[in-house]
C-alpha cells in the first residue's frame, strides 16, 4: 500500500457540510466561509487585511498582495452564495493603520462584494473601532435567532456561540506524511472559525487556548480542496 | 621574473626557514617552492594536492617568508586565511603558530570565528593580527561594516582552504562576493586556493582572480598525487539482498576488519545509516573495541568527545557520515570502510584520503555495497577511483537571494554607487554572466520587496540619495542585516531529550532533529537517535521529548534520508557496465545470476536507452523505467508522470523511486494501454512535462516550498525565526508556505521565485537533471510488455511501502482518516 491508494470518497454535497448549532441549520463552505441558509447570512472571519503592509512599516516587506488575494477568495464565495448579509467576524483588518493603506484595487473589490447586500463589521482585538472605509454596519457583537456572533469566545458555556480569533488549524499525520489544514472547531454547542486572511496563520486546535473552549468531545473540519472533512479532535495532533 | 625559472629551495627561502626544514629532517616539497615562485611573481595560484601533502603549509609559506622581514612592510592585516569549517580554521592557526614559533617569527596569528568573544573582535578591528584565520560568514561581517577599508587595505594574500567544498554552494557565492570586494579593497591581493583533486580545475582558477569577460584564470600548482589506494569491495560470502541500505548481511564481515585494523573509519550516507550500523555493530561487539558515533544531529559536546578520543588513539572505529568529510586530521587511521553505495566518485575519494595521511602509503578503503544495484554502483567507482576520474560539476549560476543579501551588507558598509557595485559583483566567478537586470532587480528587492506592485515606496530599506549613491534607510536595517548573514539555512530545529519520570524538566539532550521529521511522528512512535532506540512523547517548547523503549524494530523508517544522490557521472558508469556484459566477471555471482535472469526474463537497460517495463501483479498495473538519475530527480519524475497518467484517466494509485529506477502504479492495464495505443510512452516521457505540468506541481510541493523557505531567508525577507518573536503564550503561527503561495499567484516573476526556481533546478528536485534525461531519451524508449516482475525491478517494487513519498495527494489522506472514524464509530454501534 501506498499513499496515494485511498479512494476519493464519493463528492460532498455542493451547497458544504451541514451542521446544527443550538438548533440552527448552518453550511460550512470549503473555502472556509459558514453560511446560514435561514438568513441569507455568510460569515467569515479574520481577513487580517493589510498584514502584508503592516509587516512592510516595520521592514519585512512581505508580498503586498495579500488582501487582494483574501478579497478574491471572498468574492468568489460571495458570487457563489450570493448572501443577502456578509458578516465579519472581527479582526478584519491587521491594523489601526490598515484601512488608510488599503489601496484603491482592495477598496473596489470590497465595493463589488458589498454591491446590493448588507455588510456587517464585527469588532475585533486588531480592529475594536469603526472603520470608516470599510462602510456597513459597526458592531460590538451580533445576536440573531438562537445564535450570537462575537469576535473572542468568551469562557464557559456559550450555546450558539460562532467565533474566530484563535484561526484553528488541525493537524493529523497519515502514512508517514503530516497534514496540517485549517478548519472549523465545533461541539454542537460553540464554533470557532476558520480565519480567511491569505496571511493569517493558525494555531493548533490541540492548543490549550483553543482545547478549553470545549467541555466535551469536539471535531475539528478540515478545509479540504474542494470539501470539509470531519475529524473528532481525539486523532488530531498536537503541533508543540 | 619568470616563474617558470627554476628556482632551488635556496633562493626562495630564507635562512631561518631551511635551518627550520633541516632541523626537521625535512626538505620543502615541490610544489610549495613552486608556490613560493608564484608568490614572489606576484600570481593568485590554485594548489591542487593530495591529502597529507603539506597543503596548508604551502599555502601559508610564502606569508611567513614576507612576515619574516618586518622591516619592509606596513602594519596591519597581512594575510587572510578562510575555510569552510571554524573547527578547521582553529585546528590551522595551531599548527601554523607552531612553526612560526620554532622559527622565532615575529607574527601574530589569530582566529575569528561565531565562537570568538566580542572584546577580542573588537580589538581585532582597531589592531588586526598580521594573520587572521576565519569563516566566509564573518568575513561577510567585517566587509559590511565601515571599518572594512582600514582592515583589508593592508591586505597581500588571501588564503582559501578547501575551495572544492566552497565553490558551486551558496556559502561559495557569498565569499566570492566578499572575495570582489576584498579585491577593490585591496587592488594588488594575491589569492592562493588551495582543493583537493576536481574533475575542472579552469572554474577554480577563474574564481581566484576577477573576472572581465575574458575567463581570466590563476595559474595553477599540482602536486604528485599520493600512492594509489589500496581499495576494495568486499566480496560478501552471504546473500546480498535486492534493496535496502543496513548492509547487515555484511556485518560480521565489517566487524573483522575492524578488528584487524589500528583504527576504522566506518563511512555511511545518512544519519539514519549511521545510527543503525553503530547499533548493530554494538550487538555483535564481543571484543567491546571502543567504538563510537559521529553525525551532525549529535548533541557538540558529544561530538568533540568523539573528535577528542579520536585524535588521542583511544577509538577503534567511528561509524560517520560526511561530518567528517573534510578537512581536520583525526589521527592514525588505517582504514576506511565505506558502507553503502559511495554516490559519487570525488566523495569516495575524499573519504579515501582519511585514511592514512602519509603520502607516500596507499591508504586502504573497502567498498560495502548493501544491495545488488550498490554492487554495481561500486564496482564502477571504484574503477573510477582507479582512473582517478571525478565527478563532473553542476553547472549553476551565483545565486540571487545570496547577491541579495551582499547588497545589503554593502549598503551597510558605506553607500554604494550602483554602477561601481554592479562591475564589481560582475568579476567574482559565479556572476560572471549576471544581467544588469537581474542586479537591479536585487537592489530594487533590497529596498521595496521589488514588487510590480510600488506599495511600500514608503517603507524603504535602501533609499537612493541625491547623489545617486544607494544607502541603508535606519540603525535598525544594519542591525538585521547582521542577524541574518550566511547562507546556511538550518531546518527548524527541535532538541531530543529524554523525558525523566519524575522530574517534568526531564533529563539529558541527545541531539537534535528536524523539525519536519517530527512532523510526520504520532506520540507513541519509535525511531533510532543517538544509537538507541527512542519512542517519541511530545513536543514540548522546542524540544522533543522521548523515552528509551525495547522495541526492536523502530517504528519510522528514517529521517534525513538518502542525502545525495547518485552522480551522473556514476550513474553513466553503471549503465555502461550494465549493457557490457562482458565486464560482469568482475561482480559477484548472485549479482551476475540477477543479470542474467534479467536478460532472460526482459532486456538489458542500454547505454543511451530508456528501458520501461510493464506487468501486472498482484490485481495491479506497474511500469517500472530505469532512468539511474538519482532519487531526487527520480521523484519530480514520478509526481509529473503520475499527474499525466491521471489525466490521461489511467487510474495511477502512486510511484516509488530509488537512485535507479521508478515504479508508477495503477488500477488500469497499462500494457495494453500501450498496445491499443491508447498510452504512447513518447508522449508520457515527453520533455513538454517541465513546462505546465511542472509547474502547477510546483505551486504545492512541499520540497519547492521548503527551497522558497531558504531563499527567502538568505534574501533577508524574513527573519531566521520567522515570525519571531512576536506572540507570547497561544501562538499564532504564520509560515512562509502563505507567502510562497500569495507571490506565486500574484507576482510569478518575483526574483525571489526565479532564486527558488534556479535552486530546484539543481536542488531538492533535479529538474535540472531531468531535463538533461528526458532530452537524451527522446525517440529512445524500450519498451517491453512482461507477463511478470522483472528480476531488475524487484529492489524498486520492494521499496513501496517503505519509503514515504511527500505527494500532493492530502485530500485522499484526509478522506482516509474521515472514513478510518467512521468506521470506528460504526464499529462502536455493532
Amino acid at each position: 500500500m501506498s499513499w496515494a491508494e485511498a479512494e476519493t470518497t464519493e463528492e460532498a454535497p455542493p451547497e458544504g457540510e451541514a451542521i446544527e448549532l443550538a438548533g440552527a441549520r448552518l453550511l460550512l463552505d470549503a473555502a472556509g466561509a459558514l453560511f446560514w441558509p435561514a438568513q441569507d447570512m455568510l460569515i467569515v472571519a479574520d481577513l487580517h487585511l493589510e498584514k502584508g503592509s503592516a509587516f512592510a512599516v516595520r521592514g519585512i516587506p512581505l508580498p503586498p498582495y495579500d488582501s487582494r488575494a483574501t478579497l478574491a477568495l471572498l468574492a468568489g464565495i460571495v458570487a457563489r452564495r450570493r448572501p443577502r448579509v456578509v458578516l465579519f467576524l472581527g479582526d478584519s483588518l491587521h491594523d489601526r493603520g490598515a484601512g488608510v493603506r488599503l489601496g484603491d484595487v482592495e477598496r473596489g473589490m470590497l465595493a463589488d462584494i458589498s454591491r446590493g447586500r448588507d455588510m456587517v463589521w464585527v469588532a475585533g482585538n486588531h480592529d475594536p473601532d469603526p472603520v470608516p472605509q470599510l462602510g456597513g454596519m459597526h458592531l460590538p457583537e451580533l445576536r440573531l435567532g438562537p445564535l450570537t456572533f462575537r469576535h473572542e469566545p468568551t469562557g464557559g458555556d456559550a450555546q450558539g456561540e460562532v467565533a474566530g480569533h484563535f484561526h484553528p488549524v488541525a493537524r493529523l499525520v497519515r502514512r508517514g506524511r503530516g497534514i496540517r489544514r485549517r478548519c472549523f472547531a465545533s461541539d454542537g454547542r460553540r464554533l470557532v472559525m476558520p480565519a480567511l486572511g491569505a496571511y493569517a496563520g493558525g494555531l493548533n486546535i490541540r492548543d490549550a487556548a483553543l482545547a478549553g473552549l470545549f467541555a466535551g468531545p469536539y471535531a475539528a473540519h478540515l478545509i479540504g480542496a474542494t470539501r470539509t472533512y470531519r475529524i473528532a479532535h481525539h486523532a488530531c495532533l498536537p503541533d508543540r | 621574473m619568470s616563474t617558470d625559472a627554476v628556482l632551488s629551495p635556496d633562493d626562495l627561502l630564507p635562512e631561518t626557514f631551511l635551518r627550520w626544514f633541516a632541523a626537521r629532517g625535512w626538505a620543502p616539497r615541490a610544489h610549495q617552492l613552486d608556490l613560493l615562485a608564484k608568490a614572489r611573481a606576484g600570481r593568485s595560484t590554485l594548489l591542487i594536492a593530495p591529502t597529507g601533502a603539506g597543503k596548508t603549509l604551502a599555502g601559508f609559506l610564502p606569508t611567513l617568508v614576507e612576515l619574516a622581514r618586518p622591516a619592509n612592510r606596513p602594519r596591519g592585516l597581512h594575510t587572510l586565511y578562510i575555510s569552510p569549517l571554524k573547527a578547521l580554521a582553529v585546528d590551522v592557526a595551531r599548527n601554523l603558530e607552531r612553526p612560526a614559533a620554532e622559527m622565532g617569527l615575529p607574527v601574530r596569528i589569530e582566529t575569528r570565528t561565531g565562537d570568538t568573544p566580542a572584546s577580542r573582535r573588537q580589538r581585532q578591528r582597531r589592531d588586526p593580527p598580521d594573520i587572521l584565520l576565519t569563516t566566509p560568514e564573518q568575513i561577510a561581517l567585517l566587509l559590511a561594516s565601515a571599518d572594512a577599508p582600514f582592515l583589508f587595505g593592508t591586505l597581500q594574500r588571501i588564503v582559501l582552504d578547501e575551495l572544492h567544498a566552497l565553490s558551486g554552494s551558496k556559502r561559495g557565492d557569498l565569499l566570492s562576493l566578499g572575495l570582489a570586494r576584498l579585491r577593490t579593497l585591496a587592488p594588488e591581493v594575491q589569492t592562493v586556493g588551495l582543493s583537493a583533486t576536481v574533475a575542472d580545475p579552469e572554474r577554480l582558477r577563474r574564481w581566484l582572480v576577477p573576472q572581465t569577460g575574458a575567463g581570466e584564470m590563476g595559474d595553477v600548482v599540482i602536486a604528485p598525487p599520493g600512492a594509489a589506494p589500496d581499495l576494495s569491495m568486499l566480496d560478501s560470502a552471504a546473500y546480498v539482498p535486492w534493496a535496502g541500505h543496513t548492509a547487515r548481511h555484511s556485518l560480521a564481515e565489517i566487524y573483522a576488519l575492524i578488528g584487524r585494523h589500528r583504527t576504522t573509519l566506518v563511512f555511511v550516507n545518512t544519519r539514519m545509516q549511521a545510527e543503525l550500523l553503530f547499533q548493530e555493530l554494538w550487538r555483535i561487539n564481543e571484543e567491546t573495541y571502543p567504538i563510537a558515533l559521529h553525525h551532525g544531529s549529535l548533541d557538540v559536546s558529544q561530538r568533540r568527545r568523539v573528535e577528542a578520543a579520536m585524535s588521542e588513539g583511544r577509538l577503534k572505529a567511528v561509524v560517520c557520515t560526511s561530518s567528517l568529510d573534510l578537512g581536520i586530521d583525526w589521527g592514525d587511521v588505517d582504514l576506511v570502510v565505506n558502507v553503502g553505495a559511495p554516490k559519487g566518485s570525488s566523495r569516495l575519494m575524499q573519504r579515501i584520503g582519511r585514511a592514512n595521511h602519509r603520502l607516500d602509503e596507499p591508504s586502504r578503503a573497502v567498498l560495502v555495497p548493501a544491495n545488488r544495484f550498490e554492487v554495481l554502483e561500486c564496482r564502477a567507482a571504484l574503477e573510477a577511483v582507479r582512473a582517478s576520474a571525478q565527478d563532473g560539476a553542476i553547472e549553476r549560476a551565483g545565486a540571487l537571494d545570496v547577491l541579495a543579501q551582499h547588497v545589503l551588507g554593502m549598503a551597510c558598509a558605506a553607500p554604494f554607487d550602483a554602477d561601481n557595485l554592479y562591475r564589481e559583483v560582475v568579476s567574482a566567478e559565479p556572476y560572471a554572466g549576471l544581467s544588469r537586470a537581474d542586479f537591479d532587480d536585487v537592489v530594487a528587492f533590497n529596498a521595496t520587496g521589488g514588487y510590480a506592485l510600488r506599495a511600500y515606496e514608503r517603507f524603504a530599506r535602501i533609499r537612493q540619495r541625491k547623489d545617486g549613491l544607494w544607502r541603508v534607510a535606519s540603525p535598525q536595517v544594519a542591525q538585521q542585516y547582521r542577524m541574518n548573514v550566511g547562507t546556511i539555512v538550518e531546518a527548524t530545529m527541535l532538541k531530543v531529550r529524554l523525558a525523566s519520570e519524575k522530574s517534568r524538566y526531564g533529563g539529558r539532550i541527545l541531539g537534535e532533529v528536524e523539525e519536519y521529521f517530527v512532523e510526520t511522528m504520532s506520540p507513541g512512535d519509535t525511531f533510532v537517535f543517538a544509537g538507541e532506540v527512542l519512542e517519541y512523547r511530545a513536543i514540548v517548547e522546542d524540544e522533543v521529548r522521548v523515552v528509551r523503549t525495547a522495541a526492536k524494530d523502530p517504528k519510522v523508517p528514517s529521517y534525513d534520508g538518502g542525502k545525495f544522490p547518485l552522480s551522473t557521472f556514476l550513474a553513466a558508469g553503471v549503465r555502461a557496465m550494465l549493457a557490457d556484459p562482458t565486464r560482469w566477471k568482475a561482480l559477484p555471482a548472485q549479482v551476475r545470476e540477477w543479470l542474467d535472469i534479467q536478460r532472460l526474463r526482459s532486456r538489458l537497460p542500454g547505454r543511451e536507452d530508456l528501458l520501461v517495463e510493464s506487468f501486472p501483479r498482484a490485481g495491479r498495473h506497474y511500469l517500472v523505467a530505469y532512468p539511474f538519475e538519482g532519487r531526487l530527480a527520480h521523484q519530480t519524475l514520478g509526481m509529473l508522470l503520475t499527474r499525466r497518467l491521471e489525466r490521461a484517466r489511467l487510474r495511477p494509485l502512486g510511484f516509488v523511486a530509488n537512485d535507479y529506477a521508478i515504479a508508477v502504479y495503477g488500477l488500469s492495464d497499462l500494457s495494453l494501454a500501450i498496445a491499443q495505443d491508447r498510452l504512447s510512452l513518447d508522449d508520457l516521457f515527453d520533455a513538454d512535462m517541465l513546462g505546465d505540468d511542472l509547474e502547477d506541481w510546483l505551486a504545492e510541493a512541499a520540497l519547492m516550498k521548503r527551497t522558497f523557505r531558504q531563499c527567502a531567508v538568505i534574501a533577508g525577507l524574513i527573519e531566521r525565526r520567522f515570525p519571531g518573536k512576536e506572540k507570547s503564550g497561544r501562538q499564532v503561527t504564520m509560515s512562509t508556505d502563505l507567502i510562497y503561495d500569495v507571490l506565486r499567484q500574484h507576482e510569478p516573476g518575483h526574483v525571489l521565485l526565479r532564486a527558488a526556481r534556479a535552486d530546484a533546478a539543481t536542488g531538492l528536485l533535479d529538474i535540472r537533471r531531468l531535463s538533461d534525461m528526458l532530452t537524451r531519451i527522446r525517440g529512445r524508449i524500450d519498451h517491453i510488455a512482461l507477463g511478470r516482475v522483472s528480476p531488475l525491478a524487484v529492489p524498486v517494487m520492494l521499496e513501496i511501502g517503505r519509503e514515504m513519498v511527500a505527494g500532493e495527494a492530502a485530500d485522499a489522506l484526509l478522506a482516509e482518516a474521515e472514513d478510518d472514524l467512521v468506521r470506528e464509530a460504526m464499529g462502536e454501534l455493532g
